[in-house]
């Protein structure tokens, strides 16, 4: 069968499953929109979560990252499911006993201030957006490349589809949709990585032939891989290379940050009770830790294919010719995100690390004049079945697996949206007696209006894309992950203190963000430049979620301890969201 | 008063618990993964050293642990001080 037919019934199959829950799984009253009538087991739960968590990003681009840098990306390996440890201990039981509805309605309620809502809606729907337009622009590149249709063709596709099932069904339809393409997201990842590991190494699984011997020369397959990419003046890919510090600082705020993310926080409002959201955390990691143990083997293992496709004797052998170059590099040249140029006119492709000084003077020697292809790290995951020369169906698959997991996190992030806007702008502040009936009305009007403004960016994508998703971990990180700890773990910080150590965090927060990347990111309007040499103490834009968190606690305590102490009643929500007996009821309200 | 003593020493035990978890979530990741790497450089593990293992694999393992251990004895505790749901 022709590659094109199995991707359109992979595709189109997966489709059809999404299309049919979302009829079956319709919500019918606010608390299945928001919350899935809190019914859900929580193990789907956790799988749910996994699905909404692990987005385009995760699926495509980490592994890619993982593969040019090594040792150096492990703080995405480190920081996306050590946030886990954090929701389950810190967070998520806590919220689950508040027993309401979205995460602006804790901070608004426990702080008894509307502007901390208001503060908390603001810094969601910045993260949340942000965080969609990704989404969005990844659901275009699949259909692209896999169904051979326009860029903006497959967004519309993308978005009816999520439409449908999102503004039917709410939380509920997205819950149980998510399960289903959890299952085809980690099908997609796992089957072509135990494919290769099995081709390089002899092992099945992928996290332990990261670590078996290369099957071909008897040696590791780390000292395999540090010795070829060495041997061509890269950097080697098991060493560190970076600042320490900044490391560290990076780690922490992708940790606080997915811990504070409000569409993740929200699937612990699902399950029915809170000895479940204690559960439901550590599912969630389960399943989302398939995936992350499987990266770093994909990585490794890309990397380590690439370059015998390119140098087929080894590093001190002529390399490929171009003309003898395998189909996946034409298919890819395609797209414009693999690219070769032959520097020196020998009509074999070079491909080794031109910046390096040290490997200049070998490379003159070899007669090479630049490094001729350049790969898109992002093309990694989604080559890779490519690559390894595997079957069609599992090309067809992976096509598949990246749209689910596009999807579903879109779909989370806009009903994260719908939510604050519905319930915590409208009914909470502007119509507050709006009946049940209008209410649901009003959060599929404004889920509507979401997926909208989320197509129009993605086919208008700002160029400033890739580099808010700093500034998504970084409000989260730096606003909403301080307040809910301190509203569960303190009962002296009090409405002056929360709301101004959120504006503290989120203003510095955005401040050095902007100094760096340009205000409000258009390009040149930066005052410092963007390079290790110039980050102060060496803290990268992208790693000061974690400082600006810092500042939060430190000025929340301070006015708190200054001003008066929080009301009785305020000291009583506290001490009552502490104890898990009772959460039944709350949410009877 | 008894009731509130009660669900103090509930509070606390949470606390402690929680402070044990959080360190030994720092030390994998932050400590053995980062900053303690070069400590750990002479341990070998396939093809590299103890800390790349940690940095890229362990942690995620320990994190794994930790909340399952945590669930457990959170829920037990829950039961002990007589605060579970019914």
């Amino acid at each position: 069968m022709e590659q094109y037919t199995l991707n359109l019934l992979f595709v189109g199959g997966t489709f059809l499953l999404y299309i049919g829950i979302a009829v079956w799984a319709r919500a019918g009253s606010t608390s299945e929109f928001y919350a899935a009538g809190r019914g859900v087991h929580p193990v789907l739960n956790g799988m749910a979560t996994a699905a909404d968590w692990m987005s385009a990003a995760s699926f495509i681009s980490m592994a890619g990252l993982i593969a040019f840098s090594g040792y150096d990306s492990s703080s995405y390996l480190m920081g996306w499911t050590g946030g886990y440890v954090l929701l389950a201990l810190l967070l998520a039981p806590y919220l689950r006993k508040f027993g309401k509805f979205t995460v602006p309605e804790f901070i608004g309620d426990r702080f008894y201030s509307t502007t901390a809502r208001m503060v908390a809606v603001a810094c969601l729907i910045i993260a949340s957006i942000t965080y969609v337009i990704g989404q969005m622009t990844g659901v275009g590149v699949a259909f692209s490349r896999f169904l051979e249709v326009s860029n903006d063709a497959g967004l519309f596709i993308g978005a009816a589809i999520v439409f449908f099932y999102a503004v039917l069904g709410g939380m509920k339809g997205v819950t149980y949709t998510q399960v289903a393409q959890y299952c085809v997201l980690i099908l997609a990842y796992t089957v072509p990585a135990i494919f290769i590991s099995l081709q390089l190494t002899g092992v099945a699984l992928p996290p332990i032939g990261l670590f078996a011997d290369h099957a071909a020369s008897g040696v590791p397959l780390l000292t395999k891989l540090n010795q070829i990419v060495t041997e061509l003046g890269f950097q080697s890919y098991t060493e560190h290379h970076t600042n320490t510090l900044n490391m560290v600082l990076f780690t922490l705020s992708l940790m606080i940050g997915t811990a504070g993310l409000p569409h993740v926080i929200i699937r612990f409002f699902t399950v029915p009770k809170v000895a479940d959201a204690r559960w439901s955390a550590g599912w969630a990691l389960v399943f989302i830790a398939l995936l992350y143990l499987t990266a770093p083997a994909v990585g490794a293992m890309a990397r380590m294919n690439l370059m015998d496709t390119i140098y087929p004797g080894g590093a001190q052998a002529e390399s490929l010719k171009y003309d003898e170059r395998p189909d996946w590099m034409k298919n890819w040249e395609v797209t414009g995100l693999l690219k070769f140029e032959d520097k020196n006119g020998d009509g074999r492709i070079q491909l080794y690390n031109d910046s390096s000084e040290e490997f200049a003077a070998t490379a003159e020697a070899n007669g090479w004049q630049g490094s001729e292809l350049d790969v898109n790290r992002d093309i990694i995951v989604l080559a890779n079945p490519e690559i390894a020369a595997l079957p069609k169906w599992v090309i067809a698959l992976v096509a598949a697996g990246g749209l689910a997991a596009a999807l579903s996190t879109a779909a989370g992030l806009l009903l994260a949206i719908s939510s604050a806007v519905s319930h915590d702008v409208v009914k909470g502040t502007l119509a507050p007696n709006i009946s049940e009936k209008g209410e649901l009305l009003t959060a599929r009007l404004s889920m509507a209006v979401a997926i909208g403004v989320a197509t129009w960016l993605g086919l208008n994508p700002p160029g400033f894309a890739a580099q808010t998703v700093a500034l998504a971990f970084g409000l989260a990180a730096a606003t909403i992950f301080p307040a809910l700890m301190m509203g569960i773990f303190s009962s002296r910080v009090n409405n002056k203190g929360a709301v101004a150590g959120m504006l503290v965090g989120l203003f510095f927060t955005i401040i050095y963000i902007f100094l760096y990347k340009g205000w409000f990111f258009i390009p040149g309007t930066n005052q410092l430049s963007d390079t290790p040499d110039g980050w102060m103490f060496g803290i990268s834009p992208l790693s000061i979620g974690a400082v600006g968190a810092m500042l939060n606690f430190a000025i929340a305590f301070t006015v708190s301890n200054a001003t008066d102490a929080p009301p009785r009643e305020i000291v009583e929500l506290v001490e009552s969201i502490r104890v898990p007996r009772g959460a039944g009821a709350a949410t009877d309200h | 008063m008894s009731e509130n003593s009660s669900s103090n020493e509930y509070w606390s035990a949470n606390i402690r618990l929680v402070k044990f978890c959080l360190v030994i979530w720092a030390v994998v990741s932050f400590g053995f993964g980062i900053i303690l790497r070069p400590l750990l450089s002479g341990i070998t593990v396939g093809g590299t050293d103890l800390g790349f293992w940690f940095a890229q694999q362990g942690s995620i393992i320990v994190f794994l642990i930790l909340i399952f251990f945590y669930a457990w004895r959170m829920n037990s505790l829950d039961k002990k001080f007589g605060v579970e749901e019914e």
